[in-house]
């Protein structure tokens, strides 16, 4: 695998490119470059805007920076507004559970709470703002949203599960959530979204001046779903957040994080790990927007792609838009994406953008490289006498390792490696 | 007493200008406790001859047997050629990042031995094996190869073959890029497996220099794909004040 990066320090400039990887090429690397902010190229970012209503945004056709690597017909007009008309009616159930996994038990205390809310809740919108035609018609189309509230400082040792269940195939549902931490509060959260059906979803986090989420975004939807969710995420002043997330199962899922810093002294890390067989497409969309000063963010997200012979190709995209304003003085932010070709008939997209509108910065870089499985690694390892499948499996294990390994939940560590693991079985057997 | 005989062997490689023969026709027997030297200069085919014998796919047999105890070497798969008993030690040990070393040890013994080394009785095993040729505890926890000095890669390599305990190793150029002290451990490292073993070893080498530390019972010179002459340890001398001249006609090689 080769990589590429670059550190940026100086005063002014923006990165932007990509690394494709199509069938039967070999090992592609493209270097994003660096060009000065006088270039006449529109950063993605000063094209977006925001809206809640879903007819502020026209109808994507396919060529907008926003739109052009998803696959619009799978969507099943989730971007036209012809999904309601065209599918039954259906409603995305949460519940929320503390610990994970077999430990897992209802909720006691008064310290975290599920609420479910009419659209007219105050608190809806504190993470942020659709910046999309689909979010903005998930905001538009909400019956109730649910709030997860914690304002307790919980045990490391107690997650709290969140389980957000699909419509059901067929159906489509417009879903709304908030996990919200008081001032100070600290919780381990595992968010975990399975089932059937079509989905467009906002999911907030709010997260308050000095508290910490940790939190494990697992998308393992059955074979028929569609998901696309925006996630908002607000992290106030000291405030910490760990996202991961996991993309494992679905037919369509498309996730855009958005990171808004509401005041100094904040640090974000998203890391995400991604597995995408013959026909799936998951897409990771992601901006760090660093509008205030003294803010740290890393990313570190990890994909591999497996297609089959003669079926769909698998592909995945990986956006990552990293922006860093003129007020962001003291800003660190690093960022990775890393893909790994198992097979041919997968297609690996990532795209790094790192935009500077300012030179008084602690640091600022970023990496993307796409690479097929090493065959020097294979042989290696099977030369110590070690079976093909499992010198595979060794290897897979220790790309996604550095991504598991920061999963402070044991179970959901163990149900991951687990995944990948049956992920790898398919094409072995 | 195992044997691994070589039988007219001919390899080649697939070059942007069609496929290239590298071993024109290499006859070669190790027997066990047997240790032989092939010398030669670069681009004669010496890591081709250790690359084709485990089994790397960029090398493709056009003619010819390797045989371990009478059984097809070349009919094996490369995990399965370990298994049997041979094992490589690579020039350039490869990197397998996320990968431990200490698990990629179990992996391999597990594999090689048919069965998981009790716990408690390994860790001791590796333990005396690492401190044997003076690597740090820590290594265990580091990925494969992953940043390790070239010195340090070799001390590797000999590890594995002590714990994997082979019937016959190929030592590729084990000792290029090693300094004086990490070749003297290297080479113990060497000399205790075959002390404690019927191996029998083939130690591929562009210099004399290894062979004070580890002694040859045979010389093979070899040249331009394959074995140009053999005889005993008095052939390594006869290189060492002459070089390759005679066998390759011009001076530019000079063993060291």
């Amino acid at each position: 695998m080769t990589a590429q990066d670059s550190d940026l320090a100086g005063p002014v400039a923006s990165t932007g490119g990509g690394t494709t990887t199509a069938p039967g090429s070999p090992v592609l690397d493209v270097d994003p470059g660096i060009k000065t902010a006088s270039s006449p190229k529109t950063a993605p970012w000063e094209e977006r805007h925001t809206s809640y209503d879903v007819e502020a945004f026209e109808v994507p056709r396919g060529r907008e920076e926003q739109w052009r690597f998803t696959p619009l017909r799978r969507l099943r007009g989730l971007h036209d507004g012809s999904a309601s008309v065209s599918s039954p009616a259906g409603v995305v159930t949460v519940s929320v559970q503390a610990g994970f996994g077999d430990s897992a038990s209802d909720l006691a205390g008064s310290g975290t709470r599920l609420e479910t809310v009419g659209r007219d809740d105050a608190r809806l919108g504190d993470g942020g703002i659709p910046a999309d035609r689909v979010a903005a018609q998930a905001w538009s189309s909400f019956d109730r949203a649910h709030v997860v509230v914690v304002n307790e400082a919980r045990s490391d040792d107690e997650p709290l599960t969140v389980t957000v269940t699909g419509p059901g195939e067929g159906k489509v549902a417009f879903a709304h959530l908030q996990l919200r931490l008081e001032h100070h509060a600290e919780a381990v959260v595992v968010l975990d979204h399975r089932g059937s059906g079509t989905v467009a979803a906002n999911t907030e986090f709010v997260v308050a001046d000095g508290a910490k989420l940790e939190v494990v975004e697992v998308h393992d939807w059955a074979d028929d779903a569609v998901y696309v969710g925006a996630q908002h995420l607000s992290v106030g002043r000291d405030a910490t957040i760990r996202h991961t997330s996991v993309t494992l199962g679905g037919d369509l899922v498309r996730l855009s994080p958005v990171i808004n810093y509401r005041a100094p002294g904040g640090d974000v890390e998203l890391d995400g790990l991604y597995f995408a067989d013959a026909g799936q497409h998951f897409e990771q969309r992601l901006l760090v927007d660093h509008s205030v000063a003294h803010c740290r963010s890393r990313v570190m997200y990890k994909g591999a792609l497996q297609g089959a012979e003669g079926g769909t190709a698998a592909h995945t995209v990986w956006i990552g838009d990293v922006l860093i304003r003129k007020a962001a003085e003291g800003t660190d932010t690093y960022e990775l994406n890393r893909n790994l070709l198992l097979t041919d008939n997968a297609r690996a997209d990532s795209v790094p953008n790192l935009e500077i509108e300012t030179g008084e910065i602690v640091g600022a870089g970023h990496a993307s490289a796409t690479g097929r499985f090493d065959d020097e690694q294979l042989f290696y390892l099977m030369a110590r006498g070690i079976p093909e499948a499992q010198a595979r499996r060794l290897v897979v294990r220790g790309f996604f390792g550095e991504v598991i390994a920061k999963v402070r939940v044991p179970a959901l560590r163990d149900r991951l490696e687990a995944a990948i693991e049956a992920e790898l079985e398919a094409i072995n057997s | 007493m195992s044997t691994l005989e070589i039988r007219d062997l001919h390899v080649e490689v697939e070059t942007e200008s069609g496929p290239k023969e590298i071993l024109r026709g290499v006859d070669l027997t190790v027997s066990s406790n047997e240790t032989h030297a092939i010398m030669g200069p670069n681009g004669s085919g010496k890591s081709t001859l250790a690359y084709s014998i485990a089994g790397h796919p960029k090398y493709q047999v056009t003619k010819g047997q390797v045989l371990l105890d009478g059984e097809d070497v070349l009919a094996m798969e490369v995990d399965e050629r370990a298994r049997a008993g041979l094992f490589l030690a690579m020039q350039y040990p490869v990197e397998v990042p996320g990968v431990s070393m200490s698990n990629f040890l179990r992996s391999a013994a597990t594999a090689t031995r048919g069965e998981a080394p009790k716990v408690r009785h390994w860790v001791k095993e590796v333990k005396g094996a690492m401190s044997d040729l003076e690597i740090d505890p820590a290594f265990a926890e580091r990925s494969v190869n992953e940043g390790f000095s070239g010195g340090e890669k070799k001390r590797h390599e000999v590890l594995q073959m002590a714990l994997l305990k082979p019937k016959f190793a190929v030592l590729d150029e084990t000792d290029s890029g090693l300094d004086v002290d990490a070749l003297r451990v290297v080479s113990k490292g060497v000399n205790d497996y075959k002390a404690s073993s019927d191996v029998g070893v083939l130690l591929i080498t562009h210099y004399t220099r290894i062979l004070r530390y580890i002694a040859p019972d045979r010389v093979h010179v070899f040249v331009n794909g394959r074995v140009a002459e053999s005889g005993g340890p008095e052939l390594a001398e006869e290189l060492e004040e002459n070089g390759y001249v005679r066998f390759t006609g011009t001076k530019e090689e000079q063993p060291a």
